[in-house]
């Protein structure tokens, strides 16, 4: 682990660090997202690069992780933090303050999955109409499908 | 929101912020001539005409929707604007209108249909999606592909970055009205098409980078087209020069116009030649190099005021840079295997199929089935013409990814717009979009 990684994991003692594929990943409790993600701003990682999240359904205890991933311009390196969200009402916290980058990434996150950023100035959908119901990329939203169109098909219209 | 820092941009649902005029572009103003004279030339004290309030009210914004069917938005952007006069106050972009769940379907597709589906998202370089993508899952199989698969991935994706620069150019000539300039990208773009379509088949959306290398080796006699793409396109370049770098009335439409300093450019997550133009010197292919782009000789241009003409000359002199790397890899180009020699992901040569049954159903099982990632996760990026360009998949052990996410660099660039638009005119919009140069299947997916 390079020093960054090493204050951080000081400051942070909950905080578990893995090595995924040659990246280093820090798992952080949902409840000091915003704290470790300032800390980690301070350290260097200025640029956010990505925000998404995966819903794991029925597979874990806590059903959907929050990914983010940051860059360091200045070191170079990258870091992945990931949380979690329960199932009933997912909610973490925003990271609009310090990356106002994070604008539409958490939108898109909270269009496709339900999961509520607190503090996002403007949490609406972004890619779905407004009217839209259901999350799509969760896994119980159906893939949907088109009847085929042929005579032979039982399901032709 | 308690912060006004924040919300540099008005979104719905939120406290406006204050109007605060600013001085730029006034006239000097003598002490003797007081804040009457400033306040007559906002437009605030009007003696003979019938506007009585001294403030600016609300009645006197227009909002506006431009779009999504306007010809300059590049396909389905829509924006709307709050207008003072013809000043754009605040602007937001509302996208979606392309959104056809690219993300979804690649959770339903084996690893190796997945290209075929990433190279849909951003159609004009789509061979750096599928490059990201393989690269991710390559990672997840840990394996290492040949080194002519790597060299022919790097000649593809530059040869990409020079075809969608030179859309990117043609589209901002044209919208600005320099006509000429769109004739003249659109048909020297093809001479790299026509290279494509002699080696993947397709023209765009080629599914030609796949997991294991790429789908098949160069055609026979590319050394001569390239050499001719590298013998016209730097004549090509030299007049684009002659017409518009140094002509004044490009860079009257261009200089000064939609500015994005570096630190409003980090923070809104842009990057790309928007982001090198404020002067920031960042490239994926320098500081986290790929698929051995590392060996080749070639420079990060940047600018230095961030506005729409350094973005277009960022573009024009990235297309040289490319063009040095393709010349390099001609050169230097490694013979050997197109892609990776592993039974797990190549499937047998068609010889074999006649001859063998097993080979048959080994064949018949990787198209099929598909073959198995083990489980994890990662994150790709490679620098795309519009930036960063990352993929995220996480794989639970099967044959179709459990989630593939894209880090679209057009769909973060977006948010650069309203900073760039703000408290310009209406007729220098269509050019500050033009130059962050987004593409609607890439921001929507």
């Amino acid at each position: 682990m390079i020093p960054e990684f090493e204050a951080l994991a000081e400051r942070f003692p909950e905080v578990v660090w893995e090595d995924s594929h040659g990246q280093q990943v820090a798992r952080i409790p949902n409840e000091q997202w915003y704290e470790f993600a300032e800390a980690a701003k301070e350290a260097g990682f200025n640029l956010l690069s990505d925000v998404t999240a995966v819903d794991w359904y029925r597979s874990r205890r806590y059903r959907f992780d929050i990914v983010v991933n940051l860059t360091s311009m200045s070191i170079p390196a990258r870091l992945r933090m990931i949380t979690t969200a329960d199932r009933e009402d997912p909610k973490v916290a925003s990271l609009v303050p310090l990356w106002p980058g994070a604008n539409f990434p958490e939108r898109e996150v909270y269009d496709m999955f339900g999961i509520t950023f607190e503090g996002h100035p403007d949490l609406t959908r972004i890619l779905m109409p407004d009217d839209w119901e259901g999350h799509p990329l969760r896994k119980d939203f159906g893939v949907g499908s088109v009847p085929v169109q042929f005579k032979a098909s039982p399901k032709a219209v | 929101m308690s912060d006004p820092r924040i919300v540099d941009f008005w979104v719905a649902g939120t406290e406006e912020p204050e109007f605060q005029p600013t001085d730029e572009g006034m006239q000097e103003i003598g002490p003797e001539e007081s804040g009457r004279r400033l306040d007559e030339q906002y437009g605030r004290v009007v003696d003979d005409d019938y506007i009585f309030d001294d403030e600016v009210s609300d009645e006197e914004l227009m909002i506006l929707n431009m779009g999504p069917q306007h010809p300059s938005t590049h396909g389905v952007l829509r924006l709307q604007v709050e207008l003072e006069g013809e000043i754009i106050r605040r602007s937001k972009p509302i996208i979606g209108y392309l959104h056809t769940g690219m993300e979804k379907t690649g959770e339903q597709l084996s690893f190796l249909q997945g290209p075929t589906n990433v190279t849909r998202m951003d159609y004009l370089s789509p061979l750096h999606n599928e490059l990201a993508y393989s690269l991710a899952v390559e990672r997840l199989l840990d394996i290492e592909v040949p080194p002519r698969a790597q060299a022919i991935r790097v000649l593809m994706t530059e040869l990409n970055r020079i075809s969608s620069h030179l859309v990117a150019l043609a589209t901002n000539g044209m919208d600005i009205g320099a006509i000429s300039m769109m004739i003249y990208g659109f048909r020297d773009r093809e001479m790299i098409l026509e290279f494509f379509e002699k080696t993947t088949g397709l023209r765009m959306n080629h599914n030609y980078i796949r997991p294991g290398g790429v789908a098949v080796d160069l055609h026979p006699g590319w050394k001569d087209d390239i050499d001719r793409i590298l013998k016209e396109i730097p004549k090509k370049v030299e007049d684009y020069h002659n017409l518009l770098t140094n002509n004044p009335i490009w860079q009257a439409r261009t200089v000064g116009v939609g500015v994005i300093t570096a630190e409003e450019a980090v923070g809104y997550s842009i990057t790309g030649p928007p982001l090198r133009a404020a002067g920031v010197e960042w490239d994926i292919r320098k500081v986290f190099p790929y698929s051995g782009i590392e060996q080749y000789e070639f420079d990060v241009v940047t600018g230095d005021n961030g506005d729409v003409f350094d973005r277009y000359r960022v573009r024009i002199d990235e297309i040289v840079e490319s063009l040095k790397i393709v010349e390099q890899v001609t050169d230097s180009m490694p013979k050997g295997d197109y892609r990776v020699d592993d039974n797990k992901v190549t499937p047998p040569p068609r010889q074999r199929i006649d001859e063998s049954m097993e080979a048959l159903i080994h064949h018949f099982k990787i198209y099929t089935e598909g073959f198995r990632v083990p489980a994890g996760e990662t994150y790709v990026a490679v620098e795309s013409p519009r930036g960063e360009l990352g993929c995220y998949i996480v794989s639970d052990g099967g044959a179709r990814p459990y989630r593939m996410h894209v880090r679209a660099p057009s769909f973060y660039n977006l948010q650069g717009l309203p900073i760039a638009m703000a408290d310009s005119i209406v007729a220098d919009t269509v050019a500050t979009i033009a130059s962050m140069d987004p593409v609607m299947g890439d921001v929507d997916r």
